[in-house]
């Protein structure tokens, strides 16, 4: 069984719901990178998210747009992501999706690329600019390498369309909480309740859902929790923090805001 | 050849739809109101109005005889998009874009402009209709087309300058789609070339095609047969698969000149296709100028038009079908047959088209007299000047 399966099974016996924290790789350094994740794992996230920058994020707000133009400018690439993903691999066994955009992958080849993250620790993907209609061979390499697949749903995508994006994928399912970008802060208006409501009723419990975009602070998560959702995932805010924070402090700021986003998934 | 209406969205392996989940809706519901209307009388009629009172169409195809001479070989004959409202071809397909939004009811538009011709087309079209305009550009951009941000706000129209990435029209088209992704449910993205997801490429492409079933008919009567040869600039690739399109499946040479900018060797340039390779980019397969971990190139070239690092599906595949040769001119070439055209025939060409000017003389030379050789004429030069008289007094220096 996959980490990530594993993980969710784990949780559910436990009552708890999932906290799937982002990082973007690189950013502001790879050593900080490794702090941020030493801080989630302690903080008690349950998933970690690893973005590898791409030059064109067009799914992106500002925050990641600029973290990620910002790894790319110190020199953060392919074979920097790998190493990194192995020194994490040594300290934890905490499922690794990794997030970025189709062109990275088809460029070296959704085959070799695959084969190579699955073997340095990576236990799902999530590209947002692919859409199921064009994912054949990225789903079948995906598949041969034993990887999850997560895909993105929306408050706009509809029932039909829904049911087909959950059968292919795997781990859990993405829903985009806003019309917007990555990062956005403002309050979740009602059509947001009603997407998670619908989006479960339409699983009936065969794969997570996850909510992510604009999940920022404790008391938005435990809003999105009780609207139904099986994980919230909090990214930007994430990078915010890493902003302001001096380097030898990132592990126990990141930890922190980590466990005060935790306890907004225990629901008993 | 003639790929028609492409079911599924490809040319070939290329085209489709990479965009994220929250975007699917929009182009659905915008691919289904185009195959409503793209044969509608009524649509056509009201298209067929504005291209020809409001836009000035049919434009003339003018016989450049100074340039012949100057050339040596075939005929070269210009097809004037230059003399459309506004000054370039871009119109074509805001106007068209332009009566289906309107009949989608969609109130707010957004496009994106590299050089600012499609930004003004899209100003004109959203003024005449009576729509909402806004318009992101390249921050670099809007430096190097100051007269065209100006024109755009004149005709009421908002432009946003785009300060991401390399400031250019890629980074304009990325925030396009973040504003269309925000705000989807009002919004209708009117893109300027034929780029992105389905049903973009195939929709600018059958807009644009006036200037290739123009030329076929005034052609035939001019010259009695058609073209031997067609040339047209490429960037995105809108004017130049308007072009070609018709004459596909007519015994017609075609060349694609794309921005050399300063040698396919030195890495400056925008030439995708020639130097390129395929990828993943604003929801299209297609050839890209990348590095080898995928990341988007930084592009360049003299002329904003044609700084962009992606090409139009349909031209990846016309490429690889060997029925397009697509070749690069470099900025000195095009600025070259810049100050030639304006000189010998009295015509100021923009930038953008003065790459395919350049090209044609080259190979005009080696054609027999008896041939001819049409041209598009994409736009006008007076954007260019200011950029021309720069790239001129660096150039000079860089002599002493």
């Amino acid at each position: 069984m996959s980490r990530i399966k594993n993980k969710f099974q784990d949780l559910r016996s436990k009552k708890q719901k999932a906290l799937i924290t982002y990082i973007m790789t690189g950013f502001p350094s790879e050593k900080d990178t490794l702090s941020a994740v030493r801080g989630f794992v302690k903080g008690g996230a349950d998933i970690i998210e690893l973005g590898m920058p791409f030059s064109d994020p067009l799914a992106d707000g500002p925050v990641i747009q600029n973290a990620g133009f910002q790894a790319l400018q110190k020199g953060m690439n392919f074979s920097k992501f790998l190493a990194l993903v192995k020194k994490i691999r040594k300290e934890t066994d905490i499922p690794l999706v990794l997030m970025t955009y189709t062109n990275i992958l088809y460029s070296h080849g959704y085959e070799k690329f695959i084969s190579t993250v699955k073997r340095a620790g990576i236990d799902g993907l999530i590209l947002p600019d692919m859409s199921i209609n064009e994912s054949k061979d990225f789903l079948l390499a995906a598949k041969k390498n034993k990887t999850d697949v997560i895909f993105l749903i929306s408050p706009n995508t509809s029932s039909e369309r829904i049911k087909k994006i959950s059968s292919a994928s795997s781990g859990f399912l993405y829903l985009v909480s806003v019309f917007g970008t990555t990062g956005g802060q403002q309050q979740f208006q009602n059509y947001t309740v009603q997407a998670i409501k619908n989006a479960k009723k339409i699983l009936h419990g065969k794969i997570p859902l996850g909510v992510g975009f604009g999940v920022s602070n404790p008391d938005q998560a435990r809003f999105i929790i009780k609207s139904g959702a099986d994980a919230i995932i909090v990214g930007s805010a994430f990078l915010r923090l890493m902003e302001s924070t001096p380097s030898e402090k990132i592990e126990q700021k990141i930890g922190q805001f980590t466990t005060s986003l935790k306890k907004a998934t225990i629901t008993e | 050849m003639k790929l028609g209406y492409p079911k599924n969205g490809k040319f070939g392996e290329f085209g489709g739809r990479y965009i994220p989940e929250t975007l699917v809706p929009a182009v659905e519901e915008l691919e289904e109101a185009y195959l409503k209307y793209k044969d509608d009388v009524d649509f056509k009629k009201e298209l067929r109005y504005y291209l020809t009172q409001y836009a000035g169409r049919p434009t003339p195809l003018y016989l450049a005889e100074n340039l012949t001479k100057f050339a040596g070989g075939a005929k070269i004959y210009l097809k004037r998009e230059d003399l459309l409202h506004g000054g370039a071809h871009k119109i074509n397909n805001t106007l068209g874009q332009g009566l289906l939004a309107k009949r989608m009811k969609k109130k707010r538009i957004i496009a994106e402009t590299g050089a600012g011709q499609h930004g003004v087309a899209t100003a004109m079209a959203c003024s005449a209709l009576g729509m909402n305009g806004e318009v992101y550009m390249g921050y670099k951009d809007t430096q190097r087309q100051k007269l065209n941000v100006f024109r755009m706000n004149l005709l009421g129209s908002k432009v946003h300058p785009v300060k991401e990435g390399t400031q250019t029209l890629k980074d304009a088209i990325n925030e396009a789609i973040r504003d269309w992704i925000t705000n989807v449910k009002t919004t209708y993205y009117l893109l300027g070339s034929a780029v992105g997801p389905h049903p973009y490429p195939v929709m600018v492409r059958d807009f644009q095609s006036v200037i290739g079933e123009e030329i076929l008919v005034q052609m035939k009567k001019l010259e009695k047969k058609s073209p031997d040869s067609v040339v047209a600039c490429v960037g995105g690739g809108s004017n130049a698969i308007g072009t070609f399109y018709p004459l596909i499946d007519e015994d017609t040479k075609m060349f694609g000149v794309e921005a050399g900018g300063e040698g396919i060797k030195s890495g400056h340039h925008s030439a995708t296709l020639v130097g390129g390779s395929k990828g993943v980019l604003h929801g299209m397969l297609t050839y890209l100028l990348q590095d080898s971990e995928g990341q988007i190139s930084e592009t360049h070239s003299v002329s904003a038009g044609l700084d962009y690092p992606g090409v139009g599906p349909e031209h990846s595949y016309l490429k690889d079908a060997k029925r397009v040769k697509y070749d690069a001119v470099n900025d000195k070439e095009a600025v070259d047959a810049f100050l030639l055209l304006s000189r010998h025939e009295g015509i100021i060409p923009a930038l953008e088209s003065a790459h395919a000017i350049a090209y044609a003389i080259k190979i005009a030379k080696n054609m027999p007299k008896s041939e001819s050789i049409v041209v598009t004429l994409s736009g006008r030069g007076d954007k260019d000047v200011e950029e021309v008289g720069r790239y001129l007094s660096k150039n000079v220096k860089n002599k002493k």
